[in-house]
């Protein structure tokens, strides 16, 4: 933590830490405490009063239907936003891990979608499967199959998932690519010596040897999938059709600039601050200890 | 290599152009469209090769109205107040964490260990878990619709602190041991020893929070209302609910890809610091 040779105590490190604790404290532990306190809070319809309930708004929300649902359906999203992006990436990493001329070519092309804002992602994802325009939606009618996200619910589900995995299969394929890189060629030979194919070699020996980073990519994209997709939700569907899209982090942002719910969307906000901090430490125990099986 | 087989060689190679081209797809129709005429956009099946309206679009995107009908801030002056915003993001996170971090490692005072966790706790609250609350604190400082409100809430930062942190604590003690036997000060170590030391971190971590910086969305949502501080990535949105009345597809496309032109650049000009700077920033 602290350097064996330091420098002596004076008021110059105090100086140095005070601009970010200064923000810290103004734009994070502040608001957050904010949070907590109003989730306590039950605002009448005009503002005029409020009254402090205890715990009254988390009661509310642990019976509610539409927190239930759209707690249910952010699992959902996430684990497929995981598996479809992880998986995608993996395939595409196995591979590129063969090839010896072009393999940086191919990272350099697979590698940018990361720095495409995730509304933008949406916005594209969006004009494809626009059902009037769209590409998709005009081959999909010849196998008779109608294509209308503005309707039909699981239709707005699945693009949303499609455009999240999209921007999020760099990132994995990266470091799925540099675990697969690390993992001693001489192990591999002596696995091909001994007569296993390059799919068995996979499935036995690459695959468990990466487990690590699937792991840690696991953890990032469900907090990817939590916190990073709003923009993509609400570029592409808004929540929408009749909530069948709106996730916990969108729930928030509705409830509390559209519906004006404050204790309500304070309530949220403050367990996702809970969700949040268990991922964090499942997060750091992994890098702690570095998984293994 | 470990065996020579040439099917599977060839299958790899097919597999990855496959790949590619998932990937870039969307990129592809994009830029298609922002090449073609805005009735030509306005039929199905929408085109797949690209037309010969790009200059115009691009014209006419840049420095026009953008959509037409519409009373909207040039794209010129988005594409500032985004790159303004990443400056500032970027370079402000950079800043602060460098100093903190340097005052946690080197020196000893009272209640260390009291300031590391509290920037700890900046890593645990995202934006997203507390926006109202935030929201209402820069208002009241009145920040809003400027470009400090902007960034500086957003410019805490638990992961580049660690980052330098990790990078500082790998430095030999002899440095600083040397150093002060020939005299220097503690910021003239830091600026003259750990800066220069600590150089290609600082890249690698500026593109990760350029990246990071210029694809905010939310946080500039929620406070600019003026639309003189609207950024590129905030427009796109304004301009797809404008789309459901009167689409403008090519002009929405063009804007679509200004807005992501910078970051892209910067990732693929600097992909190994890029690569450097996501596997540091996440360990």
């Amino acid at each position: 933590m602290l350097k064996r040779v330091h420098f002596p105590s004076s008021p110059l490190p105090y100086l140095l830490v005070a601009p970010q604790i200064l923000i810290t404290i103004v734009f994070f532990i502040w608001p957050a405490s904010q949070a907590v306190y109003q989730s306590f809070l039950i605002e009448d319809a005009f503002g005029l009063s409020t009254e402090f309930v205890w715990f009254e708004n988390f009661a509310y929300l642990a019976q509610d239907e539409h927190y239930y649902g759209s707690f249910v359906r952010t699992m959902f999203f996430s684990a497929a936003v995981a598996l479809l992006s992880m998986s995608f990436a993996v395939l595409l990493a196995g591979f590129a891990d063969r090839v010896i001329r072009g393999a940086t070519l191919y990272r350099t092309l697979l590698i940018w979608p990361y720095a495409v804002a995730p509304v933008l992602a949406g916005a594209l994802w969006v004009f494809m499967f626009n059902p009037t325009l769209g590409i998709f939606p005009y081959i999909l009618k010849f196998g008779g199959y109608d294509w209308n996200h503005y309707l039909n619910g699981n239709q707005a589900m699945l693009l949303v998932i499609l455009a999240a995995a999209w921007k999020q299969v760099a990132y994995n394929f990266l470091f799925y690519l540099a675990a697969m890189q690390s993992i001693p060629k001489s192990l591999i030979e002596a696995a091909a010596i001994d007569g296993a194919g390059p799919v068995r070699r996979f499935w036995t020996m690459v695959f468990p040897l990466i487990s690590p980073t699937t792991f840690f990519l696991l953890v990032i994209n469900v907090v990817y999938a939590f916190f990073d997709t709003f923009g993509i939700i609400h570029a592409v569907t808004q929540g929408g059709p009749a909530s069948s899209t709106t996730t916990l982090v969108y729930k928030v942002f509705n409830d509390g600039f559209v519906g004006l719910d404050l204790g309500g969307s304070a309530a949220q906000s403050v367990i996702l601050m809970f969700l949040v901090i268990i991922m964090t430490v499942v997060q750091f125990r992994y890098v702690e200890k570095k998984v293994e099986y | 290599m470990i065996e020579n087989r040439p099917y599977l060689a060839i299958l790899s190679h097919i597999i990855l152009v496959l790949g590619v081209a998932i990937v870039a797809l969307p990129i592809w129709i994009t830029f298609v469209a922002a090449t073609h005429d805005e009735v030509r956009m306005l039929q199905a099946p929408i085109p797949m090769l690209p037309g010969g309206h790009f200059w115009e679009n691009f014209k006419q995107t840049l420095f026009g109205s953008g959509l037409s009908g519409t009373q909207s801030t040039p794209v010129w002056r988005m594409l500032l107040n985004s790159m303004a915003m990443a400056l500032m993001i970027s370079g402000g996170k950079i800043a602060i964490s460098l100093i903190s971090a340097f005052a946690i490692v080197y020196f000893k005072f009272p209640f260390r260990m009291g300031f590391f966790w509290m920037i700890f706790i900046t890593l645990m609250l995202p934006v997203e878990v507390r926006i109202l609350p935030t929201f209402e604190v820069v208002a009241s400082l009145g920040m809003l619709n400027s470009y400090l409100g902007l960034s500086v809430p957003l410019i805490a930062s638990a992961t580049a602190t660690f980052m330098f942190r990790q990078v500082f604590l790998t430095i030999p003690d002899e440095m600083l041991e040397s150093a002060r036997i020939d005299g220097a000060g503690p910021m003239r170590f830091f600026w003259d020893i750990l800066i220069p030391l600590s150089r290609t971190n600082i890249a690698a971590l500026f593109v990760i929070l350029f990246i990071y910086g210029w694809n905010q969305y939310l946080w500039p949502l929620l406070i600019t209302t003026d639309t003189d501080m609207t950024t590129i990535v905030m427009s796109i949105k304004q301009m797809l609910e404008a789309a459901e009345q009167s689409p403008q597809w090519n002009i929405i496309m063009m804007t679509a890809l200004l807005a992501m032109i910078p970051p892209v650049f910067v990732v693929v000009a600097m992909q190994k610091l890029f690569v450097q700077g996501l596997t540091e920033t996440d360990k």
